[in-house]
């Protein structure tokens, strides 16, 4: 079933690779290679580690808030673990999750041999690594934005820059390739679904990133010096928070999103209709990143229960629209990849559905964002009084989580691809809805707990708040088996050996066209396009011919 | 068994060119969001004390100015070489190089003039930290700047001529250098 073979450099390439089995060797080889799957492993390897660590310190917080009127751990930990919670939330795990997904697969579906710039890349995963490191040290060094000593501020500051520049310029890798490496035929209409949202989240980091890391130098040179400006570690969130807060995290979501509608034309072996509507659904989510790029913590609506009172038109307008720019056109675009999916998986002549478990995750990403995205409709409205409150960690929570599990969708459907196996069905399906109740049942409580004024933070007075935060804890316990299971099954199947062809999940984009695993550099000749789904034109033409042949024999 | 139809390898298209575009829009945007961030205070501070620049700091104009204007040069330079390029002037091309990264480098040089002839500590207060992290983040952007047209030098005289699109790529990246010293030069220099 071998569609396009190895060409001979490619298979010396991949035993010169298979010398170096030595763990010294194989760590040289990850170090220095510019393979755009290896940089994708390494990034994956990084996220689920982050994800491990974020969803340990989410049980602990849970943990602590058992009892909001007594402390269970050290005072002093405290302000760390919650600069860790949001920091791990989106730096070590959504970010690097996501940007996996885009590095492995994205010259993958393009029919592209490498990725653009394979140095930059590479090396935008050692920074963002490195990054992580030494936030790690100086959270661990009481560091952070509450934090205590002067030099691990400063490194908690330095730490965030390196990951924002490390993510920065891996998207520049990404997006450059998707500009500029299309196989001939790929307009840029013809990308696959989950391509153009890997563009369009490449894109706004490119925008937002820097934005931050021009901030961050202010924030660094004040605090190591004057301390004067920004008030002092204390500002730090005040001046970058809105990096780990919705709507900019909505930005980060957007290939968790682009997953699924990639997914669904798979699952239920059709083309995707509506296109446009689809690729403009997914663009209207990256407007999250002008709330980045207005270093927007929050759009306020302040309504003052005056709905009926139109009488000062001007003034909620003025409150509407940009409160709607950053908030409600995330959602319209949603809602438009929704409809282009549902309209995907309307039973129609041709179609044929065919069950993976990758889709399972992506549905379940995509609902949990969306929960989070109308959470933080709602978090906007100055009348609700939820600003303050556990509300805004629910948000986060529901589309960082939502990320996770598309994310892990997207290892699913690429694995073959990855490491040439796939992850066992039947031990995947209930890792998906363990991971669906875990995160509703760590986000919703909180929404509700929200709703009865419970502060942000550790601490609260309130009795009746108890088992709001017993069930969160719960939840986090149940994310934390999801992702335990779920890298226990990904190692299991890297090390089986069986032949799964290149093609299990009878696709229609060009990265189903190559070999599994995918050869280093991916095509020996590469493909020529003449439409959105390269793949099924063939399988179509090749079932026609045999039709036309047996009717000709008859 | 599904085998598409094989086309010859394709160059890339234009991938220098493109990464130096989205290069340059990140630079845009941390400048730009570093100058917001600076207007924002120095109306703070003047709302506040009635004051921005530090009692006794001057700002010496004439090198801010001069390295305005050898932005010009720059621009003009790293033109020529596309267009000696474009000819297959090898000499012209060289020479142009040569003198954007000499003319880079008197920048830098001038902008350590600023440093020395203002002698204010970094540690003075607001101002002194915000003017040295926007001025350093400029140098950075100098020196990375510097850096391609070392880089894109050694190729051509390596025997690369054929490549000109790291030229046209080189002349972007001054031109938006020029543009974002520019309003560092209006915003910074001019306004105080």
């Amino acid at each position: 079933m071998t569609t396009i073979e190895s060409s001979p450099g490619a298979v010396a390439s991949s035993d010169g690779d298979a010398d170096t089995n030595s763990a010294l060797g194989a760590v040289a080889g990850a170090f220095t290679s510019t393979d755009h799957k290896v940089t994708g492993r390494l990034y994956l390897a990084g996220g689920l580690l982050g994800l491990v660590a974020t969803v340990a310190i989410n049980v602990l917080i849970a943990v602590e808030r058992l009892d909001g009127a007594d402390v269970v751990l050290d005072t002093e930990v405290l302000p760390q673990l919650i600069d860790a919670q949001h920091v791990g939330l989106v730096f070590a795990t959504l970010l690097p999750l996501v940007m996996a997904a885009c590095v492995y697969a994205v010259p993958l579906q393009l029919g592209s041999r490498s990725i653009a710039f394979p140095r930059l890349a590479s090396s935008g995963f050692w920074m963002w690594f490195g990054g992580l490191i030494l936030t790690s040290i100086a959270l661990i060094g009481n560091g952070g934005t509450l934090g205590g000593d002067a030099d691990a501020v400063d490194l908690f500051i330095a730490g965030i820059g390196l990951m924002a520049i490390g993510i920065t310029a891996t998207s520049g890798a990404v997006a450059t390739t998707l500009l500029t490496t299309r196989a001939p035929g790929m307009t840029m209409r013809r990308i696959p679904p989950f391509s153009w949202s890997a563009l369009v989240f490449s894109l706004g980091v490119i925008i937002v990133m820097p934005v931050l890391l021009g901030t961050l130098a202010y924030l660094f040179l004040d605090h190591r010096n004057a301390r004067t400006g920004f008030g002092g570690n204390e500002g730090i969130f005040v001046w970058v928070g809105w990096i780990v807060t919705q709507p900019v995290t909505f930005l980060f979501a957007i290939p968790a999103i682009g997953m699924l509608a990639e997914l669904a034309p798979v699952v239920f072996g059709r083309r995707t209709p509506a296109r446009g509507v689809l690729f403009g659904g997914l663009a209207l989510i990256g407007m999250a990143a002008l709330a980045g790029v207005t270093q927007q913590n929050i759009q306020n609506l302040p309504w003052s229960g005056s709905q009926l009172n139109v009488d000062d038109l001007e003034t909620k307008v003025r409150d509407l629209v940009p409160f709607l720019l950053f908030n409600a056109l995330p959602v319209l675009g949603m809602l438009l990849v929704l409809m282009v999916v549902l309209q995907t998986a309307r039973p129609g002549e041709g179609s044929h559905f065919k069950f993976s478990p990758a889709i399972l995750f992506a549905f379940f990403g995509f609902a949990m964002v969306l929960v989070g995205m109308l959470g933080n409709l709602l978090h906007a409205a100055d009348d609700l009084d939820l600003q303050g409150t556990v509300f805004e960690e629910a948000t986060l929570i529901y589309v960082v989580y939502g990320g996770v599990l598309a994310a892990m969708g997207a290892t699913i459907h690429w694995a073959p691809k990855l490491w040439g196996a796939t992850l066992d069905t039947g031990k995947v399906l209930p890792l998906a809805l363990l991971g669906l109740t875990g995160t509703i049942l760590a986000a919703f409580p909180m929404y509700i707990a929200g709703f009865l004024d419970q502060p942000a933070g550790v601490s609260y007075l309130d009795d009746d708040l108890v088992i709001w935060n017993v069930i969160a804890l719960v939840g986090h316990a149940f994310m934390a088996v999801t992702v335990l299971g779920f890298i226990g099954l990904v190692l299991l199947s890297s090390r089986h050996d069986d032949a799964i062809g290149d093609d299990p999940w009878d696709a229609q984009t060009l990265e189903w066209a190559t070999t599994s695993p995918a050869p280093r550099d991916n095509f020996v000749d590469v493909p020529v396009v003449h439409s959105a789904e390269p793949l099924l034109d063939l399988k179509t033409a090749a079932t026609s011919n045999a039709a036309s042949n047996d009717g000709s024999n008859a | 068994m599904h085998a598409l139809p094989a086309a010859p390898a394709p160059a890339p298209q234009r991938q220098m060119l493109v990464g130096t575009s989205l290069a340059v829009m990140a630079m845009v945007m941390l400048t730009g969001s570093m100058l917001a961030v600076w207007a924002l205070q120095r109306r703070e501070a003047i709302d506040s004390t009635g004051t921005w620049v530090p009692d006794g700091t001057t700002i010496p104009e004439v090198p801010t100015n001069v390295i305005l204007m050898a932005f010009v040069g720059i621009c003009v330079f790293g033109q020529w070489a596309v267009w000696s390029a474009k000819r297959n002037d090898r000499p012209h091309t060289v020479l142009a190089l040569g003198c954007t990264g000499l003319v880079a480098l008197l920048v830098i040089n001038a902008q350590a003039f600023v440093y020395h002839r203002m002698s204010l500590g970094i540690g003075d207060g607001t101002y002194a930290a915000m003017f040295y992290a926007i001025t350093g983040m400029f140098m950075v952007l100098m020196i990375a700047g510097l850096l391609f047209t070392v880089v894109a030098a050694f190729r051509y005289i390596g025997g690369r001529s054929g490549d000109q699109e790291i030229l046209v790529s080189h002349a972007i990246y001054w031109y938006a250098m020029s543009a974002i010293f520019a309003a560092i030069w209006f915003l910074v220099y001019v306004t105080k």
